[in-house]
């Protein structure tokens, strides 16, 4: 439960980052560490060189600028949980972070590294994708914004070049009526989620106008249910939204449940969590 | 910057005094104060972050200290539980924790601990529910958390009463 020896190095700034990206082989970007550290105390990964991106100012902390809020990449699970403008202008994104392990892991863990591990069973991803985020990718060729429905290819795959680093995270400031909702179904508090739902949409009165609903732990990377949206903004009836999920997921058996279970769980949500937003609370 | 290298001299404060120490780059946090410093209050039950038996407060917070390199820890103020019981601010919820058998083997104890450390500073006045949920990644494997829950309520509980005297 050692990690594997490697070189350890502490940029200040994203210029000194892309000279250590330069080619190299086996280098590695350490964010909060929360899963990176593990899979080096296990022997699962061992890079050569961990360039640690806790000390570059520029990626830290929470801004707005022109209805879009933007959230640098190494700004801590804990500071997005605390944060009042996010609360205000990006609800569902303080809805999930508490749903994410646990407190210790929160003062660490970042949103730039879970979005840059593409694990699709995590809350993140799933929330950018249901927000219609763009991520920002930064190399010496310059900055990229990347939607976020672009950016997740597969399980620990995401769209960034080798040389580029996630820098930072935009949303879309929430409309007026938008109406978020966030639920996960999990063993234990602080577990993984089996299957978890973020959803965001517009609703003025009884009526839908938009919806985006994005699954986790139910396929390769997050996942948007449309047609299942769809249903809901034509008041089909959440049955119909709840069928139409068959089409749109793909969970695979683990250890824990069977795939069948896992779209059972994932009907379950999405009649919860419709119901939750459209009671208004 | 801090070029890429395998041994790093690192400077930071411990439990108030402050030590300069050489660390390779792979040591983590808990094996540094544990191995270098003799400081064995802090456990390591999984070393991947499970079972919160390594937390201790770094710059006021508290991490496991299994998912941070030492090198990291360069310029940061760390305090572990012999800190804790030094500084004595948990003195009553360590009383409590005998009071109410709320350890057995004690391996968890010390995580616990910091862990309730920070639930109290953030929140003087914790809910039974509060309480679950902030101990709750910290695993114990015999009291069955109950007692761990009274003790910490009853100390609480005696906060009170106290300030309500004063
Ligand atoms: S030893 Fe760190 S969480 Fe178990
Ligand atoms: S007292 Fe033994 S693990 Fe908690």
């Amino acid at each position: 439960m050692k990690a594997p020896a490697f070189a350890y190095a502490k940029p200040t700034s994203l210029a000194e980052v892309f000279d250590c990206l330069d080619g190299s082989e086996g280098v590695r970007l350490l964010a909060g560490g929360q899963s990176l550290i593990p899979s080096l105390n296990m022997r699962l990964s061992a890079p050569t060189v961990l360039v640690d991106l806790n000390h570059i100012a520029a990626l830290r902390g929470v801004t707005e600028a022109s209805g879009v809020i933007r959230i640098g990449a190494m700004t801590r699970h804990h500071e997005l949980a605390t944060s009042p403008l996010i609360a205000s202008r990006v609800p569902l994104i303080a809805k999930a972070v508490p749903h994410i392990a646990h407190q210790a892991i929160r003062n660490r863990g970042t949103i730039g590294g879970s979005l840059a591990l593409a694990d699709p069973s995590t809350e993140l991803p799933a929330c950018c994708l249901a927000l219609d985020a763009a991520i920002v990718a930064a190399s010496r060729r310059g900055e990229r914004r990347i939607a976020a429905r672009d950016f997740f290819l597969g399980i620990y795959e995401t769209a960034l070049a080798p040389d580029e680093v996630l820098v930072a995270v935009e949303f879309p400031a929430s409309p007026v009526n938008a109406v978020s909702g966030f639920d996960e179904l999990a063993r234990r508090h602080g577990d993984y989620a089996i299957v978890g739902l973020a959803a965001q949409g517009v609703r003025k009165g009884e009526t839908w106008s938009s919806l985006k609903l994005a699954f986790f732990g139910a396929g390769d990377r997050p996942l948007l249910a449309e047609a299942a949206a769809q249903a809901v903004i034509a008041g089909k009836g959440i049955a119909e939204a709840q069928a139409a999920l068959q089409d749109a997921l793909s969970p695979s058996d683990d250890g824990e449940c069977s795939a069948k279970t896992k779209m059972h769980l994932a009907r379950v949500l999405l009649g919860r969590v419709i119901a939750t937003m459209e009671s208004g609370t | 910057m801090t070029p890429a290298a395998e041994i790093h001299t690192i400077t930071l404060t411990v439990n108030g005094e402050r030590i300069t120490r050489s660390v390779a780059a792979r040591m983590h946090l808990v094996d540094f104060l544990r191995e270098q410093l003799d400081l064995t209050g802090s456990h390591l039950g999984c070393e991947h972050g499970v079972c919160g038996a390594c937390t201790v407060q770094v710059d006021g917070v508290a991490v496991r200290g299994c998912l941070m390199l030492a090198v990291q820890a360069d310029s940061a103020t760390i305090v572990t539980v012999e800190g804790l019981t030094d500084s004595g601010v948990l003195a009553d919820v360590q009383e409590a924790f005998l009071q109410r058998n709320a350890l057995q083997c004690g391996f968890c104890t010390p995580g616990m601990l910091t862990t309730i450390a920070e639930l109290l500073t953030v929140n003087p006045d914790p809910s039974r529910d509060a309480i679950r949920d902030a101990i709750s990644g910290n695993y114990c494997r015999c009291t069955g958390y109950h007692a761990i829950v009274d003790a910490v309520q009853n100390a609480v509980a005696a906060r009170r009463t106290k300030e309500a005297a004063e």
